[in-house]
């Protein structure tokens, strides 16, 4: 019997990388300035915000599953997270430590939040019953809808300077925002691949019901990858408010769980479940924000940037399956 | 003498380098009910599966009606005449009668269906039948009978020539097979051919003209009914020069481990009671459907028994869940390799230690000892695989097997259930497996063998408890445990083969010996 590595897993560890390399290498090319520091450091900001929430989405999607919710929860977890800011931000200006209470609650509402939805999603899809794309396609317009009702369809404004000061900030050089992706995709990388959980993640998208007879606690399982996927949303919206000191309820978090995914699928993870890697998304995040940079340094019309986008993930699925270099049997 | 319809020369079938079917030649007559017998994986199926064009044949030639054919797909084998009932029926929940008898070769007229045409031919096939259906009524208002003659009707629209059925009364009640074996009369009056596939000896020699029978994907035989009982049909299907491969049963059993006392599940099981020892294989025979791998899923916390006690080395009370059970030290070996065995997509390594990988983590997985065990597998075992990190999907289905084996075992189970062990694999493997169980039990492993192969059952098993419509028909022990009398317990075959079939299904008389 002939015995050999799939052909298509080796194009899916390595397709993502090679695909930054010609784009860096193209982009470079087109735009020379593209490689400076601050344009590179300006890209992985751009991305982080969405990459955040992509990462958690990739454990999703391992497990089997999809949560189309992500954007609206980001404007409601962000929406949560300023109005508690704006309760706790005093009106004379207080010193020392104290200035961080209201930041500090503001991260706390926005995780409660983001659980809570997570844990919501969770429960319709393992408890419920019903299927991942409708439950969380259900709670996208149930999210959106209690964040226009709680800013009136306006923007939720902060009173506190500091919060936009830490949104704009930087650590040793580098966006707060980019530490927090950087640093949530190493955790999730060793979750994913060192870890019970990880390995049940995999497990249980690859086929839940080898899962259930190998004593592994499926629904409990999924349920915390959207739990997970809720957090990583609530990191999104205290960053992405605090950057603009602001959050619409309107706008904010729209089209995330499209470029969440789109990062997903160029990175490698397959959409059946079993299989993906987490750098594989923030390599995709990467790509995605790299494409973005360049039709926007050359010109390009954005009302084509979104043909663009489209056709990136399409040609990334294909070239993942390896059908290009295949031969039909 | 008349012409063969079908003539079937050396036939033979590969999968993936093992052979499951090898020089098999035959001739069915116009007319004519061919019986085929043989235990699960003496190559039954696949036979019925190359004759109706599913699988291509690796080796040999075919004729049909005289003329020398390759069936290329079942649409072709339908084309010429040839159609296939299977055992699982394949009818859409959502369409009615009538569409499901012309799925895929709707009438037409003007371009669009032509509903009206579809009915009425529908409602003419169903009264050829004898049998009185509305030609648009849903088909998850029929009873299981009625969707049997929904495939029949579908399989004989096109003027079958030859119709082949795969066990087709196991789904079925008396009342219903008699209507059954009144519709192939009719058929064999109209010239039609067929192809018997059951397990019920007494069914074949009741409806059969001939019967064929295969063993491990070898012609064993082709007679008249007449030539042989049903008696020497088993003993045909079984093989006796096989019983070496079997390791001297030893009859030293220990304290009970594992009790049930009538339990019952609803729609799951009817009654069940059976007592596994230390250091026993235990057997669990039963056709399909009777109920033996949900015994299994209840033992391993997948169904919550109503009533009945269950105790597991002294402790009352059934487990929770998969976990639960793997804490009180059971484990199970999965019927369904690929449905709820292993994951083909991940590698040895990580399927040994899926159920197992607490004693792994702590908290990191530590991927050197996963190895490093994976390897003392596959060295016991004999494993043959390119790596210890080579993906399950690049095993043959025997050595597939050992790593479900060795996933079982890495818990460190006391008590273990091993369903259909030997499915799809060859009889080296089998030989090995059997040694194996047989050591296992000698060092003090409680094993259920759930088994549809008789051979293997007798050639293990001291003790058998058969089970009939989801409920434990009987126990056999000593000399009871023979192919008579597990087949008769089974079936629910009573006696008097003088007044035909028989078949009691309510209830429970075990079929002395």
């Amino acid at each position: 019997m002939e015995l050999k590595l799939p052909h298509n897993l080796s194009m899916e560890r390595y397709a993502p990388l090679l695909a930054l390399a010609v784009l860096v290498v193209l982009s470079e090319l087109l735009y020379p300035r593209f490689l400076e520091p601050q344009n590179l450091l300006n890209i992985l900001r751009q991305v982080s915000y969405t990459g955040i929430i992509a990462l958690g989405m990739t454990l999703v999607i391992i497990a089997g599953g999809i949560d189309l919710s992500v954007g609206s929860m980001t404007a409601l977890a962000g929406a949560c997270a300023v109005l508690t800011l704006y309760a706790l931000t005093p009106e004379t200006p207080v010193e020392g430590v104290a200035v961080l209470v209201p930041l500090a609650g503001a991260l706390l509402a926005a995780l409660a939040v983001g659980a809570s939805a997570g844990l919501l999603n969770g429960f319709l899809i393992t408890t419920g019953r019903i299927t991942p794309f409708i439950a969380t396609l259900g709670t996208m317009a149930v999210f959106r809808s209690l964040t226009l009702y709680l800013g009136n369809a306006s923007e939720f404004r902060s009173n506190n300077s500091l919060y936009g000061d830490m949104g704009m900030g930087s650590v040793f050089l580098v966006p707060l925002p980019v530490w927090v992706f950087l640093g949530a995709a190493l955790i999730l990388s060793v979750v994913l691949h060192r870890t019970r959980f990880g390995r049940y993640t995999r497990a249980v998208g690859s086929n839940a019901r080898v899962s259930q007879y190998s004593a592994i606690n499926v629904d409990g399982v999924k349920l915390s990858t959207y739990v997970i996927v809720g957090v990583l949303v609530a990191l999104t919206a205290f960053l992405i408010s605090a950057r603009l000191n602001s959050i619409s309820s309107t706008n904010a978090g729209k089209d995330y769980e499209m470029d969440a995914i789109a990062a997903v699928v160029i990175g490698g993870t397959a959409m059946t479940g079993g299989r993906g890697a987490v750098w594989g998304t923030v390599i995709g995040a990467v790509i995605l924000g790299i494409i973005n940079n360049m039709m926007n340094m050359l010109g390009v019309s954005p009302y084509l940037q979104g043909l663009v986008k489209g056709s990136v993930i399409i040609a990334a699925v294909f070239i993942q399956r390896g059908d290009l270099f295949r031969k039909k049997n | 003498m008349t012409e063969p319809l079908v003539r079937a020369q050396g036939l033979g079938m590969d999968f993936s380098s093992v052979t499951v079917l090898d020089d098999v030649s035959l001739e069915i007559f116009p007319g004519e009910i061919l019986g085929l017998i043989g235990e699960n994986g003496a190559g039954k199926s696949t036979l019925m599966k190359i004759l109706a064009g599913i699988h291509q044949p690796t080796r040999g030639t075919l004729h049909f009606a005289g003329q020398p054919v390759v069936l290329r797909d079942p649409k072709d084998a339908k084309d010429r005449g040839i159609s296939l009932v299977p055992q699982e029926f394949n009818l859409v929940d959502h369409l009615n009668v009538a569409e499901n008898v012309f799925l895929g070769d709707e009438l037409r007229k003007n371009g669009l269906l032509d509903r009206k045409a579809m009915v009425a031919r529908t409602r003419d096939l169903l009264d050829g039948l004898g049998v009185s259906m509305d030609p648009e009524a849903g088909i998850p208002t029929l009873s299981v009978a009625q969707k049997q003659m929904v495939e029949i009707a579908k399989a004989i629209k096109v003027d079958a020539r030859l119709l082949i059925m795969d066990e087709p009364t196991t789904v079925l009640a008396g009342s219903e097979i008699d209507v059954l074996f009144r519709i192939m009369g009719e058929l064999k009056a109209r010239g039609t051919a067929m192809v018997y596939i059951s397990h019920k000896l007494r069914e074949i020699k009741a409806v059969c003209d001939r019967v064929m029978v295969l063993r491990d994907g070898r012609f064993v035989g082709l007679e008249p009914v007449s030539a042989w009982s049903p008696q020497e049909m088993a003993r045909r299907m079984v093989g006796r020069e096989l019983n070496q491969m079997f390791p001297a049963k030893t009859d030293t059993k220990g304290e009970e481990v594992l009790v049930l006392d009538k339990v019952r599940v609803p729609g799951v099981l009817a009654e069940v009671s059976l007592t596994l020892h230390r250091g026993e294989i235990l057997g669990l025979a039963g056709l399909m459907g009777a109920g033996r791998t949900e015994v299994a899923e209840t033992i391993l916390g997948l169904h919550t028994p109503v009533s009945g006690r269950l105790v597991i080395e002294g402790k009352e009370g059934a487990p929770s869940s998969p976990r639960a059970a793997v804490e009180a030290g059971i484990s199970y070996l999965s019927e369904d390799r690929q449905g709820s065995g292993i994951l083909t997509t991940f590698p040895v390594t990580q399927n040994v230690t899926l159920v197992s990988l607490r004693q792994y983590a702590r908290p990191f997985i530590d991927a050197r000892l996963e190895l490093k065990k994976t390897e003392e597998y596959i060295g016991t075992f004999g494993i043959k695989a390119p790596s210890p990190l080579a993906y399950l999907e690049h095993l043959s289905g025997g050595n597939q097997q050992k790593v479900s084996l060795a996933k079982s075992l890495d818990t460190g189970p006391r008590i273990l259930i091993v369903d259909e062990p030997t499915r799809g694999i060859d009889v080296m493997a089998k030989g090995d497996l059997y040694t194996f169980l047989r050591s296992l039990a000698d060092q003090g492993m409680a094993i259920l063998l759930i088994s549809s192969e008789l051979e293997e059952l007798i050639g293990l098993c001291t003790r058998v408890v058969v089970m009939r419509d989801r409920r434990v028909a009987g126990e056999l022990t000593g000399d009871q445990v023979n192919e008579e009398d597990i087949i008769l317990l089974a079936t629910g075959v009573h006696g008097d083969p003088g007044s035909g079939v028989k078949i009691n299904h309510a209830s429970g008389v075990p079929g002395a010996s």
